[in-house]
């Protein structure tokens, strides 16, 4: 028989575990809402995006091939059409890739393999700084010298150009890449590179054949990372494109990418125009999906 | 012939980094080149005014307030997401579909960003254009940086550690604040660090909900206008790019001093750790 | 160890204060724009309005300095869209309301402005008849051979669809939107375009007078110079109004008194002291 004192102690006890218990799940339901967070975001963003965007064709009888098809964006004259913007989305992220992608490689090769350790150690934290810099200031510097340059020195008749986006965009996406490409390059065990070497394979070689393909996911990362932020990017874009409404056929063409198409119009939209700026942003939304999924693909096949 | 080709390729290596450099270095040399003549104390600390070039205090604070605000939101819930992910998430379907969202999150370009919180926090909840719009939406920005940073630190704990506290008859909410988060803090400071600079950095999704009112925010309902838009606007309306130039040179500045403190905080705690 | 804790509670003490700081300041807001305190007036609108009020509004904080002005330049079709769901008290807008706007919105002419065709300095091309101005616009002249210029291509510069200096223009010179040459650039502001053309000696834009000034060169229409008094005389016919809207149920007091300054002989100095025509 315990005596009363004790009882009481014992129920006190059960009493503080009964609280302890309390907590520890109620913490774990805490934690798992914070983390649902990210979840209903997405949900959140996804579901306004895609309401807003999808009205004018569920609800207002516009049709969506004419959307994505159309030639003509005049929304005062209630045309919404998006193919130039969609064709000068691909052939801006598409030049930028082919200028930036090798040239960003290859600096990230250097920097991993062939650079001595001093030269290195410092050109590696300045490129990863130069990776935090504001996107507009690219813009502003597109605007001050490339636009320029284009106009006097290339004789076109408006730097604001396909070209002008290129370079800049190309230019972006060099920090990311190179920073991205040589941590994965770095990360390749060095019995690689002495097994190839003992196999008498010649240094540039053994890089090429053997590191290189060893770092192929992490180099693929490198490159969709960029290529997010080139087709993404909005503020820099707008500076230097001119944003014209015309399906671009040259480098020297003003364009209108579809981020840019946002951004301008944006401030000022409401109904149907707003809404049309939303599906402008489904179809760039799609563009990433699309892109990420094809990577990936790509890269996994590569990794067999 | 294998001799010239790998000359050429080691050739093509140096060219390449030799590109890399120089553009870096041109633009960055550019900007200071360009604005450098601006920077003053009048010009850091001074009020925004239309005639001339005007001083970029009220810039500098809407930027602060934007930074503040979304991290006051985001770094609890990046956290505690982490920890939940971490260290009590059982392996399976929910897990997945939570880091699936984060991770589509991080790819999502800021535009898209922008266009949410114009018509959900601008609108919808009624907050007008204003720096709490502005905030809530950069909190969903940087909220995966947290959570993966956080979840990459919660990794380096040992787990003898967790292990230790346990057996001493410590409960696991214990364990998690007294041992576990004390031990991953570097890691969570310089992701904290790290979504300032993406704060810092950002401007579309901030242009299409903060507005771009060039005055002093009276309160965080206020509409205003940060650095990187001042920085856009500048350019984009007046052309004065020696202006934008020099608020390039504040922004640029902030990066590095964010950048160096972070691998500072990191070095130093991993020794005071270990 | 020591200075893990000490850092994790500086920065938990530091979020504590920013977010107590930002719940002061948000109550205080509240308290005030209901009381007598700070009144804030939010405008927005039109980036050709925008400079004049951010002026008048700077002069008028001189006079009144518990009333706070908020400009945001975003465009007339915007500024309105703000005024009628009440996200901004005042819109500004530099073309006249549509119909449908105008029945929803009181109207206020603050001042009356002018629209310059503007090239670069270095275009021999000085005068053009309104005919050309519209042939320009609408590409049927791309050449400034064509005007008696040197030969070279001409670049349209254009604002966006939804300013209202872009409305205003079309509709003087008589085009639509969707007969706007494709191939022109979009400038996003008065500011942009006239950058523009200072920098490029193909372009050919058009901005509020406000803006000129020596970095591009204004032409003749029909052979009037592009001046105040040519607008009031009527002679030249590119111009419009400024003007602010509002809605009824959504007009305070202050935003009242900061528009009866502007027309005060006071305001109505800066008005023209900007570059603008006052309404007197």
């Amino acid at each position: 028989m315990p005596s009363p004192s004790n009882e009481n102690q014992i129920v006190d006890m059960k009493k503080s575990n009964k609280l302890k218990y309390f907590f520890e799940s109620a913490s774990e339901k805490l934690f798992l809402i914070c983390a649902m967070l990210s979840v209903i975001s997405l949900l959140l963003i996804i579901g306004f995006v895609f309401y807003k965007g999808s009205h004018p064709f569920v609800a207002e009888g516009y049709s969506f091939i004419d959307f994505i098809f159309g030639m003509e964006w005049v929304p005062s004259e209630d045309k919404f059409g998006i193919l130039p913007m969609i064709v000068a989305s691909i052939f801006s992220t598409i030049g930028a890739l082919v200028i930036g992608v090798p040239i960003g490689l290859f600096t990230a090769i250097f920097l991993a393999e062939i650079a001595p350790k001093r030269v290195a150690k410092i050109i590696s934290p300045a490129v990863q700084l130069l990776a935090g810099i504001p996107s507009v200031l690219y813009g502003v510097f597109g605007l001050a010298i490339i636009v320029p340059m284009l106009q006097n020195n290339f004789g076109l008749a408006k730097g604001q150009s396909l070209l002008a986006v290129i370079i800049v965009l190309a230019i972006m996406m060099l920090p990311t890449i190179v920073t991205v490409a040589e941590t994965a390059i770095r990360a390749v065990p060095k019995t690689y590179r002495e097994g190839s070497l003992a196999l008498g394979a010649s240094p540039i070689g053994t890089i090429f054949k053997v590191v290189v393909p060893a770092a192929k996911s992490g180099i693929m990362a490198a490159i969709v990372l960029g290529l997010g932020r080139a087709i993404g990017e909005t503020m820099a874009v707008i500076l230097v494109a001119g944003n014209s409404l015309i399906l671009p056929t040259s480098l020297t063409d003003s364009v209108r990418p579809l981020t840019t198409n946002i951004a301008l119009e944006m401030g000022y939209a409401f109904g149907t125009h707003q809404e049309m700026l939303f599906a402008t942003g489904i179809v760039l939304f799609s563009f990433i999906l699309i892109l990420n999924f094809v990577l990936a693909k790509i890269s996994s096949k590569g990794g067999k | 012939m294998r001799k010239f080709k790998d000359n050429f390729m080691l050739g093509l290596l140096w060219f390449s980094a030799f590109l890399t450099v120089a553009v870096l270095v041109v633009i960055v040399g550019y900007i200071f080149f360009k604005g450098f003549r601006l920077i003053n104390f009048d010009f850091i600390f001074g009020d925004y005014s239309p005639v001339g070039h005007g001083g970029i205090w009220p810039m500098i604070i809407t930027t602060i307030y934007t930074i503040v605000i979304s991290l006051i939101i985001a770094t609890p819930i990046g956290i505690l997401a982490a920890v939940y992910l971490q260290e009590y998430a059982k392996q399976g379907r929910l897990v997945r579909v939570i880091r699936f969202a984060t991770e589509s999150l991080t790819g999502i370009p800021s535009i898209i960003y922008g266009l949410f919180g114009a018509v959900f926090f601008v609108t919808t909840l009624k907050l007008g254009m204003s720096i709490i719009a502005a905030s809530l939406t950069l909190t969903i920005i940087v909220l995966p940086v947290i959570i993966r940073t956080t979840e990459e630190a919660l990794k380096t704990v040992p787990l003898s550690y967790r292990e230790g506290s346990l057996a001493l008859g410590t409960t696991k909410l214990q364990t998690l604040y007294k041992v576990i988060l004390p031990s991953a803090m570097p890691g969570i400071l310089s992701g904290i660090i790290l979504s300032m600079g993406r704060i810092v950095g950002e401007s579309a999704a901030i242009f299409l909900t903060a507005g771009t009112v060039a005055a002093m925010p009276e309160s965080i309902f206020s509409s205003a206008r940060t650095l990187t838009v001042h920085s856009y606007l500048v350019t984009q309306e007046s052309g004065d790019i020696e202006l934008a130039a020099a608020v390039g040179i504040v922004l640029i500045v902030i990066i590095l001093v964010l950048n160096l403190s972070a691998t500072f905080i990191s070095k130093k705690l991993n020794k005071a750790d270990y | 160890m020591g200075l893990l804790k000490k850092l994790s509670i500086g920065l938990f003490i530091l979020s504590a204060a920013a977010l107590l700081a930002a719940c002061g300041d948000s109550n205080d807001n509240e308290t005030e724009s209901s009381g007598t305190g700070t009144d804030t007036v939010s405008i927005s609108g039109s980036t050709s309005v925008g400079p004049l009020a951010e002026k008048l509004a700077e002069k008028y904080k001189e006079k009144q300095s518990n009333t706070n002005i908020e400009i945001n330049q975003i465009g007339s079709s915007a500024g309105i869209t703000n005024a009628i769901s009440g996200v901004s008290q005042i819109g500004m807008s530099s073309r006249d309301l549509k119909e449908e706007e105008a029945s929803e919105l009181t109207e206020t002419v603050i001042a009356y402005d002018g629209i310059v065709v503007v090239t670069h300095p270095s275009n021999k091309v000085k005068d053009l008849t309104m005919e050309e101005v519209k042939q320009i616009f609408t590409g049927e002249i791309t050449n400034w051979n064509q005007l008696g210029g040197e030969d070279m291509e001409i670049v349209v510069v254009s604002r966006e669809d939804g300013s209202g200096s872009r409305d205003a223009f079309q509709e003087i010179v008589g085009y639509s939107s969707g007969e706007l040459i494709r191939n022109s650039i979009i400038a996003s502001g008065n500011g942009n375009i006239k950058t523009t053309v200072a920098t490029n000696k193909h372009a050919v834009g058009f901005i509020s007078f406000e803006y000129i000034d020596d970095s591009i060169a204004t032409l003749k229409i029909n052979g009037v110079e592009a001046t105040a008094e040519n607008v009031l005389n009527q002679q030249y016919s590119l111009s419009r109004p400024f003007l602010f809207v509002h809605k009824d149920g959504n007009f305070t007091e202050a935003g009242q008194e900061f528009i009866d300054y502007i027309l005060s002989p006071d305001g109505q100095k800066i008005v023209s002291e900007a570059g603008a025509i006052p309404v007197k």
